[in-house]
């Protein structure tokens, strides 16, 4: 195990930051790393992202909730440059980052993880951690050509990716290739990937999805550890167990809009969200009315999914 | 089961009629030159041609008879050279190009056709100012005349192509084929054994439905039920299409033939219009299969069946709708009107081997054009396409004429790859 | 029957100008096709800009041949610009489309008699590679053993072409085992992956179309020195398909894929051509003319590749584990 009494202050120190915050939405943090205003995105007539104000407290685990079509995987999108939002802007460590293509705000340090996992299947694990590096002088069409340029850098990078891949237990598997690993193996490979860009701030798309219980600790150990690196995440997740375990934060989007925040032992008691996510979830029956505003964000939802596809 | 047996012995039989029509249709004892001289689709009699060898030796020296065509046989093979005369085509006609000698190779056992385009001699270039027997808003009708007769003719292929990228996601570079295959196979029933051009049409459409079920059954079904991309679909149907083309060669040949029927037809004329009289008919057809494939469409259970596949095929298949079944009825379908477009188009032109691949890119823009995988917006998409080709000829040389099309084809992709019908969403 | 014939050609054909051609344009493709995953269907018209680009430089301006090489690549790499800038973003489909639709774009303007004065029509051009051969340092003679071997324009040809095919699998096999390379292989497993991971896909993108293309635009040099002509007909789809046959022939993604494949290509479809058309003019097979060999041949190509796409899609020297992972 690492070093307690440090787990212990970092933990504590990013609980402390929230410790006297109103659960209003958009509740100005004490260190935000990022700012987000008034951002919309609208697939035809559908809204299916409206955020007005939030922001994120630097060194923190932060979960963003909300039930299916809220439109939290559409907002990860527009933060991370993989669509366009039609208007809004948000900065990230001071930098205005709206229209930032993605590449661009990966380098800047936020960088993030699909739902559906990404793993480059035909790339050995090993390459698909090196790929995490940034600034690599190999990358450079003329001076790919020469070894001599790029050998020595790709040796620390191959050594900070076994590191990693040790810490991730993935360090079997180095030479197989991605394509031949397990759901949650793949799971794991994508944040060891992404942790070598060395960001400051990881943006998880639901990490436990479609992983093996058995996996589900150790993914949620790696998870509290970006913490205590020093980093700051942001994670969309549907599991309340996991986001009560591990999250110092939790905002709630339904509608595209962000409608509550507050600490994960209380946001589930709140009226608004239990208004909007659990009421609608668990209280059956359902009026007409509400089916259809659901039916519209699950469209929604996945009209931003097909708009993502058709970027390619 | 029943169904899979008579798609299967139409196919044979197909073969077997392809097998045996050259038998007939070739002319095993032609060596030599031959050709059909035409002037706006009026053959072109008494015209002088002069065949001498590659060193000037004369051979000998032909008149066009009344249907414009002439022949002459040789004994050696070799290159020949054909020189036309001039003076003796009609007062106000010239060889397009200007060019009036070619130099043509004989092989054995085989006759070489000699083409020389006949044009009217202002037509060349700019519209004529001088004779003023044409003017621009009258050339302009003809070519959109003519331009509807290609986009009708695009639209049939196209709306076959359509339907089986909506229902299988396949981008099928055959489909040309199957355009050439359908105006074969009618060539077969018509020259070779001699049917009417009508009920040979007929048949051809069926023997090509037929095909097209068996192609689906035997080949694109069982890729799809062993999960092959669509990707590696598109390439494999790259592989289709250069494996039927040089099959269709291998027993057609590689020169211009034409039906036996409804060749030389008086041209009549309808306002600024004037056409063969097969022209209207050929644009009437196509406008009633298409209006009957519409309807069919919208209303048959089929035809919902078939768009409720195009829309999501996992939803289609959960609500009870058997998806191979439609996939299957859309390919017969698909390649019955691909064959009709085939016959049309042998009608108003004339066939060769590479007469699908040649209008295949005219195809996919008219199908862009409209937006990939909407039945409606392909018949749209052609139709715009074939009178943006006929017209365009008002300005630039004819033989460019395709190249403002894919032009089109690339800007349409670029800017608005759902198409000018197709809504944004549609696309993924 | 002569099979000696038989045998020299088919011998011939396993290292002679047709391999070399199209075994540089199935680089090319390899690099878009097997290590970037793009579906680039306009191969021939990097070769025939090229082609042209060299012979409309000598014969049409009256440049030296050294000029007309730097014409052919600057004209590749300016079409590598024009139809990737605009395209790599689009889907694999339509990239598909709009790169075979530039293609035929390019072939008609090529053949048209409109530009007839510079592009010389159908008939294309001809006398540019007289520089060429006047460089040849082999003396005049027979070089081979008995009936194998090439005289001495054929052996300067050969020498000059297998140069440029090593040399451009020395220059694939440095990049792909680059971090460049790595990308590259990357982008063709999922972009979105490798665009999160701060890498600018776009640009990889078009340098792979824009290599490719040149490397293959030698092909399109070498085809109108060997032949002392170009004409547009050559540079037809048929041309690229021949080359994405190559490719998955050899296996694609692998450094010598495309020069085995093309050697296997070659060496089968001379062998076939030839047996069959003698044995057709001997009478052997009596439903066909000699004429008929041609498109037969065509036909088995197709047929060829359909079933290699189905049954063995790693190619014939593929890694069968890296496909079945990935199984489609």
């Amino acid at each position: 195990m690492r070093d307690d009494t440090m787990t212990d202050s970092l933990k504590a120190k990013a609980q402390a930051a929230f410790k006297d915050l109103a659960r209003d939405p958009g509740v100005p943090k004490p260190d935000p790393i990022l700012v987000v205003d008034n951002v919309v995105r609208r697939f035809g007539g559908l809204t299916a992202v409206d955020v007005n104000h939030v922001e994120i407290q630097r060194g923190s685990i932060t979960a963003l909730i909300g039930p299916n079509g809220a439109g939290k995987t559409t907002f990860f999108n527009q933060l991370t440059g993989f669509d366009t939002a039609d208007s809004g802007t948000w900065r990230f460590n001071e930098r205005a980052m709206n229209g930032v293509p993605a590449h661009k705000v990966a380098r800047y340090g936020m960088v993030r993880t699909f739902q559906l996992t990404k793993a480059l299947s035909r790339l050995t694990v090993l390459e698909n951690m090196r790929l995490g590096a940034q600034k690599q002088r190999g990358e450079s069409f003329w001076r790919a050509l020469v070894p001599g340029f790029w050998r020595g850098q790709e040796e620390e990078i191959t050594e900070r990716a076994e590191e990693l891949l040790v810490r991730f237990k993935l360090d079997a598997k180095r030479d197989d290739f991605a394509g031949s690993l397990s759901g949650g193996q793949r799971k794991l490979l994508e944040m060891a990937r992404a942790l070598m860009v060395q960001p400051e701030l990881v943006m998880l798309d639901e990490p436990m999805a479609g992983v093996n219980p058995a996996l589900t600790q150790s993914l949620l150990g790696h998870v509290k550890d970006l913490r205590e690196q020093g980093m700051t995440v942001l994670f969309v997740e549907h599991d309340m167990d996991m986001v009560r375990d591990i999250s110092d934060w939790v905002i709630v989007m339904a509608q595209g809009a962000v409608i509550a925040e507050g600490p994960p032992s209380t946001i589930m008691s709140d009226e608004r969200v239990i208004d909007a996510y659990l009421g609608a979830h668990h209280d059956a029956p359902l009026s007409e009315g509400e089916l259809e505003a659901q039916l519209h964000e699950a469209e929604a939802e996945l009209e931003a999914e097909i708009e993502e596809e058709t970027q390619k | 089961m029943r169904r899979a047996v008579i798609a299967f012995t139409a196919f044979l039989g197909g073969l077997i009629f392809l097998l045996a029509g050259p038998a007939h249709a070739g002319p095993a004892d032609c060596q030599g030159l031959r050709g059909t001289l035409k002037l706006q689709g009026q053959p072109v009699n008494g015209a002088k041609i002069a065949v001498t060898t590659e060193s000037g030796q004369p051979v000998k020296e032909v008149t066009s008879n009344a249907q414009g065509a002439w022949d002459v046989q040789v004994d050696q093979i070799g290159k020949y050279r054909v020189t036309l005369d001039v003076s003796t085509l009609p007062q106000n006609s010239e060889v397009r190009g200007g060019n009036n000698v070619r130099t043509p190779t004989v092989y054995e056992g085989n006759c070489s056709t000699v083409l020389f385009a006949l044009q009217p001699k202002a037509a060349a270039g700019q519209p004529p100012a001088d004779t003023g027997q044409t003017t621009f808003w009258e050339q302009a009708a003809q070519l959109t005349f003519e331009g509807l007769n290609l986009g009708l003719i695009i639209a049939l292929a196209a709306l076959g192509l359509s339907l089986i990228y909506g229902t299988t996601g396949l981008t099928n570079f055959a489909h040309g084929e199957l355009i050439t295959l359908g105006a074969v196979i009618a060539y077969t029933f018509n020259v070779g054994f001699g049917i009417q051009l009508i009920p040979a049409a007929i048949l051809a459409v069926i023997v090509s439905g037929g095909l097209g079920y068996a192609q689906d059954r035997l080949f694109w079904g069982q890729l799809r039920k062993r999960g092959t991309g669509v990707i590696a679909m598109m390439i494999i149907s790259i592989g289709v299409a250069i494996l039927l083309r040089n099959l269709i060669q291998f027993f057609f040949g590689a020169q211009n033939e034409n039906f036996s029927d409804y060749n030389t037809q008086a041209g009549i004329v309808v306002g600024p219009i004037s056409a063969a009289p097969k022209n209207f008919w050929a644009m009437g057809i196509e406008l009633a299969v298409l209006i009957v494939v519409g309807l069919a469409l919208m209303k048959t259970r089929t035809g919902k069946a078939a768009r409720a596949v195009s829309d999501n095929p996992a939803l289609a298949a959960s609500s009870g709708i058997n998806v191979d079944r439609v996939i299957r009825i859309i390919w017969t379908f698909g390649a019955a009107i691909a064959a009709l477009a085939g016959i049309m188009l042998g009608v108003s032109q004339s066939l060769k081997f590479t007469m699908g691949q040649d209008i295949l890119l005219l195809i996919f823009a008219g199908v862009t054009l409209g937006g990939l995988g909407t039945a409606f917006g392909a018949l749209v998409g052609s139709l715009v396409v074939g009178v943006f080709i006929q017209v365009s000829t008002l300005w630039i040389p004819p033989e460019l004429k395709s190249v403002g099309a894919l032009a089109v084809l690339i800007i349409v992709l670029l800017f608005r790859p759902q198409g000018i019908l197709g809504r944004r969403e549609r696309i993924g | 029957m002569d099979w000696l014939t038989i045998l020299t050609t088919t011998v011939h054909a396993a290292i002679g100008w047709e391999t070399v051609v199209y075994g540089l344009a199935a680089i090319g493709v390899n690099i878009h096709f097997g290590y970037t995953g793009l579906l680039n269907f306009g191969q021939s018209a990097f070769m025939a800009v090229a082609g042209y680009g060299m012979a409309v430089t000598v014969v049409f301006l009256n440049l030296p041949f050294w000029i007309g090489i730097l014409v052919g690549l600057a004209a590749a790499a300016v079409l590598a610009l024009l139809m990737g800038i605009p395209t790599l973003k689009l889907r694999a489909d339509y990239l598909a489309i709009v790169t075979i639709a530039a293609a035929e774009i390019i072939r008609l303007i090529f053949r048209s008699v409109y530009f007839k004065d510079i592009f010389g029509g159908s008939d294309g051009r001809r006398g540019f590679n007289g520089d060429f051969y006047a460089m040849n340092p082999y003396p005049a003679g027979h070089y081979g053993i008995g009936p194998f071997g090439f005289d001495e324009r054929t052996m300067w040809f050969l020498t000059v072409g297998w140069a440029v095919v090593l040399l451009s699998c020395v220059v694939v096999y440095l990049l792909m085992k680059s971090p460049w390379g790595r990308v590259l292989k990357a982008i063709r497993e999922d972009e979105d992956a490798v665009r999160a991971l701060g890498k600018n896909v776009f640009s990889y993108k078009l340098q792979s179309l824009t290599l490719g293309g040149i490397i293959g635009c030698f092909g399109g040099f070498l085809y109108g020195l060997y032949n002392g002509a170009v004409q547009p007909d050559v540079f037809g789809t048929e041309m690229t398909f021949f080359a994405y046959t190559i490719v998955i022939l050899g296996g694609a993604a692998r450094v010598f894929g495309p020069v085995v494949g093309a050697m296997i290509f070659w060496v089968l479809f001379v062998f076939v051509g030839n047996t069959l058309a003698e044995l057709v003019a001997n009478g052997y097979i009596p439903f066909m003319t000699t004429i008929q060999v041609g498109p037969i041949r065509y036909a088995l190509v197709g047929l060829g590749f359909i079933l290699l796409l189905v049954l063995r899609p790693q190619g014939i020297f593929g890694d069968k584990r890296e496909i079945a992972i990935d199984a489609r």
